[in-house]
């Protein structure tokens, strides 16, 4: 079950990210229902757990290249390994600050744990459907994906 | 004669985030000539333990950190040095947050995302510039 609310407190938390810490705006793309219970992870994902009034899962994942430019835009000249999982680690901050401003402290958010292609069960949404929302900066192409009950 | 005012000592600071990304970013956008950094930490465990050995006047401090967060760590540097000042840089943007960091003893509070000049002028207005 998807509240329209919810989706947009996770979804304007990325796009004040992008907009903010790297100068350059992104927008949103066509949101879709993923009802593959394998997850939807690009390069990386920065997952932060929910519980409380409501159980799941939110993620921002993202490719390697995009990540990399981001870090470059925010005048970072070391791209490695460490700096790109922190980015995503940041972003992933930023949509669990954004859903603790907006849904208030019953709803029960983790700290972030990010994660790659080879251990992308992390980010795997275990029950339900995903929903996933398309994050499109400059010419690349980021999703925050939605996965609660 | 009008009296020459006498210029502001350097102060020093220190930056404690578990992000690579921040500390640089914040070590890299501050402009503040009356700021000198003089070192970083990665948690609130880490930052205590170097804030004794660097005793510095200003310090930059996210929450959500592992070892110990930010919350507790204001807690024991505020009795190691009660007139330091401390800026919470956090992505946490509820007031309530806010508010418990203040309580605790922090000074100021800037949330993450942030802009050079957002970061620029939460420092100015920490040390009354």
């Amino acid at each position: 079950m998807f509240d329209a609310e919810e989706v947009r407190t996770f979804v304007q938390g990325t796009v004040h990210f992008f907009e903010t810490a790297t100068g350059h705006a992104a927008t949103v793309g066509s949101p879709y229902l993923c009802i593959d219970k394998s997850a939807v992870v690009q390069d990386y994902a920065g997952v932060i757990g929910i519980s409380g009034n409501r159980e799941g899962k939110v993620y921002f994942t993202a490719p390697r290249g995009m990540l990399s430019v981001m870090l470059m835009c925010m005048n970072e000249t070391d791209t490695g390994e460490q700096n790109v999982r922190d980015l995503v680690g940041e972003v992933a901050n930023t949509i669990s600050g954004n859903a603790r401003r907006d849904f208030g402290r019953n709803f029960v958010i983790s700290t972030p744990t990010v994660c790659d292609r080879t251990n992308a069960s992390t980010a795997a949404a275990t029950t339900g459907r995903s929903f996933v929302i398309p994050i499109n900066w400059r010419s690349y192409a980021a999703n925050v994906v939605v996965c609660l009950q | 004669m009008s009296a020459v005012p006498k210029p502001r000592q350097q102060m020093r600071m220190m930056i404690v985030d578990d992000s690579n990304v921040m500390r640089r970013r914040i070590e890299r956008s501050q402009q503040n000539d009356l700021l000198e950094v003089v070192g970083t930490a990665v948690n609130g465990l880490d930052a205590v333990t170097k804030f004794k050995q660097l005793m510095p006047d200003v310090m930059t401090l996210d929450l959500t950190m592992p070892e110990m967060d930010g919350i507790e760590c204001v807690e024991h540097v505020i009795k190691i040095k009660p007139d330091v000042l401390i800026l919470v840089v956090s992505a946490l943007a509820d007031k309530a947050t806010a508010v418990e960091a203040i309580e605790k003893g922090a000074n100021g509070f800037l949330c993450k995302p942030f802009t050079d000049d957002q970061l620029n002028e939460a420092l100015a207005e920490l040390i009354g510039e």
